[in-house]
């Protein structure tokens, strides 16, 4: 009888792999703050028109190039001093690099979050497809898989964005579809390849034979007994796609091949941080805030998903800590 | 061994072939032709348009002749526009050889250039190595020698030194270094020294001072310093519990010949594996570093031609850089195994 009440008392209340993983996640200190990161980010980006301070498409006559108002006036180059209306001081025509840079959040988050879930959704279908099929499939499209892996990345979307951006596919929602097919083209192989693997071996598991024999059909097998298997591999490899997507819009935006801004201040994306960088690198000396802020923000956010990312990492297979 | 670089050397046909192709197709997908200008400038006359054409070798068909073909002109069927510049072709009723035989093709932008002579040849009286191609590779040289010089050494100390503030110290520099991207690196580090501090000029009027390399070239190299110092320090953790460092310090051999003859050469190999794609990293991010900088390399050049829409060069580079990438590839999976006789080639 006491025996029984000392292993009731000992054993541990069963928590399931998500819940463990999600205490282990928010132990991390530093994933806690890429998490808050993140979510400041898309909170700007969702309310960008109510915190902006002014209209980011509003030009203030002869109020170009302000510097920030805290900024001593023996630093500012112009000789001009700030304006303690503009945090952040203006750009060239005058209008308010903070609200700009609140606004270009929006881009950088739904790139973070839309072409990875494309790649998610075609790199699973793929890995699965030809894990489980095997033989020509499997042969056929990791021949596929190899060739997209051996393109060098960066130059495919310069050549993409070059090609297609004054066609009709590229001029929709400001360029945004064209980048975010490009983008896919390319990542969907990384994941592909993991689920492809995952999916090889767990197929000759007992618990997929035993679905086999009772006659579940192929389909239901792949989605029922083999994908949840596969989803904490998936899960850390998509968090780290994440910094990736978010680097090369910024980096096309300063090639001047990123998206095209809205004129209108009632369309969406009225600004990229890509796009205001390449704007700040020609007043470097004049007006170095200009740089700075985007720049600042890219930081921050891809740092924010990174941390995010090992701490995600960490959580799901606490095998592979410490390793890159 | 040899049989693995060959199966691999020859893999790299079909995908070079695949790559060219997809490159092709985007480039005929873009609207208006190479001799098109913006609206605002004086347009080429459709003559001349006619007569570049013809100079160029772009009045072929693209992929496939079907008309010679029904001449039963067999070789005139693959005289095309693509067969030119892959393999070869007649240009303006020449015979010229392509890509196969290091041919890149003229420039649109600087016409009665080749893209190899843009890239390769330096300026009057200067040698070879001052040449756009020759600027790249000796800041991709410089920002590799930078990332392993000083991100193997700080790896090592920081493992022989773990949970100290010098361990603390670089894991915190080494993982800033990771996650900022390396361009907005280079944006802080220009505003930093060059903007407020003024130690270097932003744009420099020449590159022969020495000290105006060192900013560039930690930019390019400082995500391979950090993944580098980095996983030496966790691989060298690894290696350091092993049986056989304790026989090893049983025995009395000296510390000096436990850390670089026992714990280092294993260590190093797991930090081999990132080569690959941190080779990559070098080579694709040099023409946002090179551009940033004002460097006269290949990289700008290939950003110039952007703007030029000088088809050709970016091209040619795409090919160039793709061709560079599988090299690097198949190189770092080369010395793997050379540090490691446990893995089989397969």
């Amino acid at each position: 009888m006491s025996r029984l009440s000392d292993e009731a008392i000992l054993a541990r209340p069963s928590v399931s792999l998500w819940t463990d993983a999600w205490y282990r996640l928010i132990r991390n200190k530093a994933a806690v703050m890429g998490m808050v990161i993140v979510i400041i980010f898309v909170l700007v980006a969702a309310l960008a028109p109510w915190i902006a301070p002014h209209d980011p498409l509003k030009i203030n006559d002869g109020k170009g190039y302000l510097p920030p108002p805290w900024m001593p006036i023996e630093m500012s180059v112009t000789g001009k001093a700030g304006d303690p209306r503009f945090f952040l001081g203006t750009d060239s025509i005058g209008r308010d690099v903070l609200s700009r840079v609140l606004y270009g959040a929006r881009v950088s988050i739904v790139v973070a979050f839309v072409p990875t879930a494309i790649i998610v959704i075609v790199g699973v279908i793929i890995g699965l497809a030809a894990g489980y099929a095997g033989g020509r499939v499997d042969n056929f499209l990791m021949r596929i898989t190899d060739v997209v892996w051996g393109f060098p990345d960066l130059l495919f979307y310069v050549v993409v964005m070059i090609a297609l951006r004054d066609t009709p596919i590229g001029d929709f929602a400001n360029g945004l579809l064209l980048l975010f097919g490009a983008l896919a083209v390319v990542s969907w192989v990384g994941i592909a390849r993991v689920v492809r693997g995952q999916t090889l071996s767990l197929k000759e598991k007992e618990f997929v034979e035993a679905a086999r024999s009772i006659g579940t059909s192929d389909l239901q097998i792949m989605a029922r007994h083999i994908l949840p298997n596969t989803l904490s591999p998936i899960i850390v490899m998509t968090a780290f796609r994440i910094p990736g997507m978010i680097i090369t819009e910024a980096v096309l935006g300063y090639l001047g091949l990123g998206l095209r801004p809205g004129t209108d201040p009632r369309e969406f994306f009225v600004a990229s941080w890509g796009g205001l960088m390449l704007q700040g690198q020609s007043a470097l000396n004049a007006q170095p805030w200009l740089l700075l802020s985007p720049a600042i923000c890219v930081a921050l956010v891809v740092m924010g998903f990174t941390f995010l990312g090992d701490g995600l990492r960490d959580a799901l297979d606490p095998r592979m800590r410490g390793t890159s | 061994m040899g049989q693995f670089l060959v199966r691999r050397l020859l893999w790299l046909i079909p995908v070079m072939f695949t790559v060219a192709l997809i490159t092709f197709v985007l480039m005929h997908a873009a609207p208006g032709g190479p001799w098109d200008r913006d609206p605002g400038r004086r347009q080429i006359d459709p003559a001349t348009q006619i007569n570049l054409n013809r100079q160029f070798g772009l009045d072929k068909e693209v992929w496939f002749d079907l008309d010679a073909l029904k001449k039963g002109d067999l070789l005139g069927f693959f005289d095309t526009q693509f067969i030119t510049y892959m393999i070869a072709g007649t240009v303006d009723g020449e015979w010229r050889c392509g890509f196969i035989c290091g041919n890149l093709g003229p420039s649109y932008a600087q016409r009665g250039m080749m893209v190899q002579d843009i890239v390769l040849a330096p300026p009057e009286d200067a040698p070879i190595w001052n040449s756009k191609a020759g600027y790249s590779i000796r800041l991709g040289v410089l920002a590799l020698l930078i990332a392993v010089l000083v991100g193997l050494p700080v790896g090592i100390i920081a493992a022989l030194k773990q949970n100290t503030w010098i361990d603390y110290l670089s894991l915190f520099v080494a993982t800033v270094g990771i996650t900022i991207p390396n361009f907005v690196m280079g944006i802080f580090l220009i505003i930093i020294f060059a903007v407020w501090f003024h130690l270097i000029p932003v744009i420099p009027k020449d590159w022969s001072d020495p000290r105006y390399w060192i900013l560039p070239a930690v930019v390019l190299g400082v995500n391979l310093m950090a993944t580098t110092a980095r996983l030496t320090r966790s691989s060298m953790l690894d290696v350091m519990r092993q049986d056989y460092i304790r026989t090893a310090r049983a025995k009395g051999l000296a510390e000096r010949v436990v850390i670089f003859g026992h714990m280092l050469k294993n260590a190093l190999i797991p930090v081999v594996t990132i080569l690959g794609p941190a080779l990559v990293g070098l080579i694709t991010g040099s023409f946002i570093i090179e551009t940033m900088f004002a460097f006269p390399g290949w990289g700008r050049q290939y950003v110039t031609a952007i703007s030029q829409r000088d088809y050709s060069m970016i091209m040619a580079t795409t090919l160039v850089f793709a061709l560079l990438i599988q090299l690097a590839n198949i190189s770092v999976d080369f010395v793997y195994t050379m540090l490691d006789p446990r893995i089989k080639l397969s």
